[in-house]
């Protein structure tokens, strides 16, 4: 798919001080390694297994179905994986690789605190040491998951730089690899930053698609008409995606956090709202202003708050083989509440923009199509936010 | 060009760094009159941006003060090209390759090269994307400065092979700021820079006192100083182009001595 090394049509690339060049060169000669080596795998199998939960279950939600009168939906349920979310199934893959590239220190961005969790805890059960760097902003929206990093023996250090939301947090974890790189390895959440991150987190998220290709066609004997995920840096919807590509039929589609609406400054919609830059390593689209300045964004949603989304999804949008469609807070917070109301399945916020489109979308399809809402995680870190949301204070 | 040259011809080279806009383009005007009054060989130039990931808290402090005070690519711009009339020294900007893509690199280097911008420095381009901007760089003889750092080993003589303008040596490892003590051998670097181009070489990241800039540029061509002068800027504002003035004066005698 890259016509060349690392890149993702024009997206991509490694757009990094010279400080970190050696590390990331390092690390893709690492990867290439173990990507094929028998033991790695078979070890990363196990843990996804034994440890995560894997494979996740693709549950037909009936009811959800039926309610909306349309297309048949499945629920992609990585909620269901052990902290809650898609983020172990990478951070159980890069710290195996930190392991073995002799690594003894993980140290991670995070927004809504599911990376930052699900590496405090990868981190705990394979005795590394874990900084997370989360910023001051997100760490009030989502104090719940700070306390549960610390006790996974994390050290979470809130950020106060810039918005004090996810892109400053990625900032402060970038420059704290630059100060310290020997011991140290950037375990990166989503699908951004330079080369080799967006194949590397790719990669470990596929197994996302591969089960549920495997699933579907053994539950429906075909393959889905449409396939939708939450796309903040892009992680779980590239996952999602992945094992689909090839597949003309079914429709890929990523919801980005359109906030208060695109047509507001309060918004995190990059594909809907940014333009092509350099920022995070990577060559993409940002949202940014006409000097190239970052723009502060906005979603009531900590995981989707960041203004630029990764390369590959860049590319799969310039293809038109995916379609970016923004959906605002509101309607997310609908989705939360209807998906739980319905279905007793409580998503994450993230995920909920996710489900607010596939409401949309299902009434208009036919009863034999069949449409995936990736469920990238579980709602219980957000329940104190959408209560204030809608006003009501409950003192977590 | 290349006045870049004329930095470094016969003599070791004192290099200040000025987040552009902070507190405000006047101010900014004013000091750089006054560095090069005051022995400053070249001055660099910070284009302000809003992440600014390869800076330590003080240059990323200027660069939110300037960006709230209303500074813009344009402005800076317009700034030198008044200043161009009486200031000599050279002059390369320093910024991020957001702000130079945005602004559609060919039109910045343009604009460079109308102004009398003599190099770029961008701390997020190393070698292997220099290609995004170095041909329309090189078109309008800007020379795109490449930075060589304590972790560049095996990567230092293919980087000063194909450097133009200067080496900018980054002393330590981790962000911009004021460090008690450099410990990396620059002497080790500097050797290999030697043995592959002519170009020279300066070095910056945690240099403050004038017995650390002689020292550096004693191992290299020059020493290039950004937090401490920012702290100056933060501390007297409107006030500060006499006490950088003075600054630049005390670290020039250090290199000097």
């Amino acid at each position: 798919m890259s016509e060349k090394k690392g890149r993702f049509g024009i997206h991509g690339g490694q757009y990094i001080p010279e400080t970190l060049m050696n590390a990331v060169i390092e690390l893709e000669k690492a990867y290439e390694f173990y990507k094929h080596d028998k033991q790695f795998n078979d070890e990363l199998t196990e843990l996804l297994n034994e440890y995560a939960n894997r494979p996740s279950n693709l549950y037909y939600a009936e009811k959800l179905s039926r309610e909306l009168g349309g297309a048949k939906i499945y629920l992609k349920r990585e909620d269901l994986n052990h902290t809650g979310s898609h983020k172990i199934n990478n951070v159980l893959g890069q710290a195996l690789l930190a392991k073995k590239m002799g690594k003894t220190r993980l140290i991670a961005e995070t927004g809504a605190g599911q990376h930052g969790v699900a590496t405090a805890t990868a981190a705990a059960l394979m005795n590394m040491e874990c900084v997370v760097f989360m910023g001051e902003e997100d760490t009030k929206r989502q104090a719940l998951n700070v306390y549960r990093m610390k006790l996974l023996g994390a050290d979470v250090i809130p950020v106060k730089s810039g918005t004090a939301t996810l892109k400053d947090a990625v900032s402060e974890t970038m420059r704290e690899w630059t100060s310290r790189i020997a011991d140290t390895h950037y375990c990166l959440g989503s699908v951004m930053g330079p080369h080799p991150f967006p194949t590397i987190v790719r990669d470990f998220q596929a197994v996302i698609s591969r089960e549920s290709r495997a699933q579907i066609l053994e539950k429906e004997g075909r393959l889905p008409d449409a396939v939708i995920a939450c796309v903040g840096g892009g992680s779980n919807a590239i996952g999602s995606f992945y094992h689909y590509i090839k597949d003309d039929g079914v429709k890929l589609i990523g919801c980005e956090a359109a906030g208060r609406g695109i047509d507001t400054f309060e918004t995190a919609a990059t594909v809907n709202t940014g333009r092509l830059g350099i920022f995070h390593g990577m060559k993409s689209y940002f949202c940014q202003d006409e000097y190239g300045q970052i723009a502060p964004v906005y979603s009531i949603s900590a995981g989707l708050d960041y203004p630029g989304i990764g390369p590959e999804h860049a590319y799969l949008h310039d293809t038109g083989r995916a379609e970016y469609v923004p959906v605002t807070d509101d309607e997310a917070v609908n989705a939360f509440e209807y998906l739980s109301r319905t279905e007793g399945i409580i998503p994450a916020i993230e995920s909920a923009h996710a489900v607010a489109y596939a409401m949309k979308l299902a009434p208009k399809m036919d009863k034999d199509k069949i449409i995936i809402i990736t469920i990238s995680g579980r709602g219980d870190k957000d329940c104190a936010a959408i209560a204030r949301y809608r006003g009501v204070d409950i003192h977590e | 060009m290349n006045r870049i040259k004329l930095a470094f011809e016969n003599k070791k080279a004192f290099i200040p760094f000025i987040t552009c806009g902070d507190p405000d383009i006047e101010t900014t005007e004013q000091i750089i009159i006054e560095a090069e009054k005051n022995g400053a060989d070249l001055i660099e130039l910070g284009i302000p941006f809003s992440d600014p990931t390869a800076e330590g808290p003080v240059i990323q402090g200027a660069n939110l003060r300037a960006l709230q005070g209303g500074i813009t690519t344009d402005k800076v711009f317009d700034m030198v090209k008044r200043l161009r009339e009486t200031v000599k020294v050279p002059l390369v900007i320093m910024t991020y390759a957001n702000v130079v893509f945005s602004y559609d690199a060919d039109r910045f280097m343009a604009k460079c090269a109308d102004c009398g911008i003599d190099g770029v420095i961008l701390p997020d381009l190393p070698y292997e994307e220099k290609e995004e901007f170095a041909p329309t760089a090189r078109k309008h003889g800007v020379a795109l400065i490449p930075l060589i750092a304590p972790t560049s080993h095996d990567r230092i003589a293919m980087i000063a092979r194909e450097a133009q303008g200067f080496i900018y040596i980054v002393s330590s490892l981790g962000v911009t700021g004021i460090r008690s003590e450099i410990k990396t051998d620059i002497g080790a670097i500097v050797q290999v820079v030697r043995e592959n181009t002519d170009t020279p070489c300066a070095v910056g990241f945690g240099i403050s006192t004038p017995e650390q800039a002689k020292k550096m540029a004693d191992l290299s061509d020059g020493a290039i100083v950004g937090s401490a002068v920012i702290k100056i800027m933060a501390e007297h504002g409107k006030d500060s182009p006499k006490y950088v003035g003075e600054y630049v004066r005390k670290m020039k005698d250090g290199i000097m001595a």
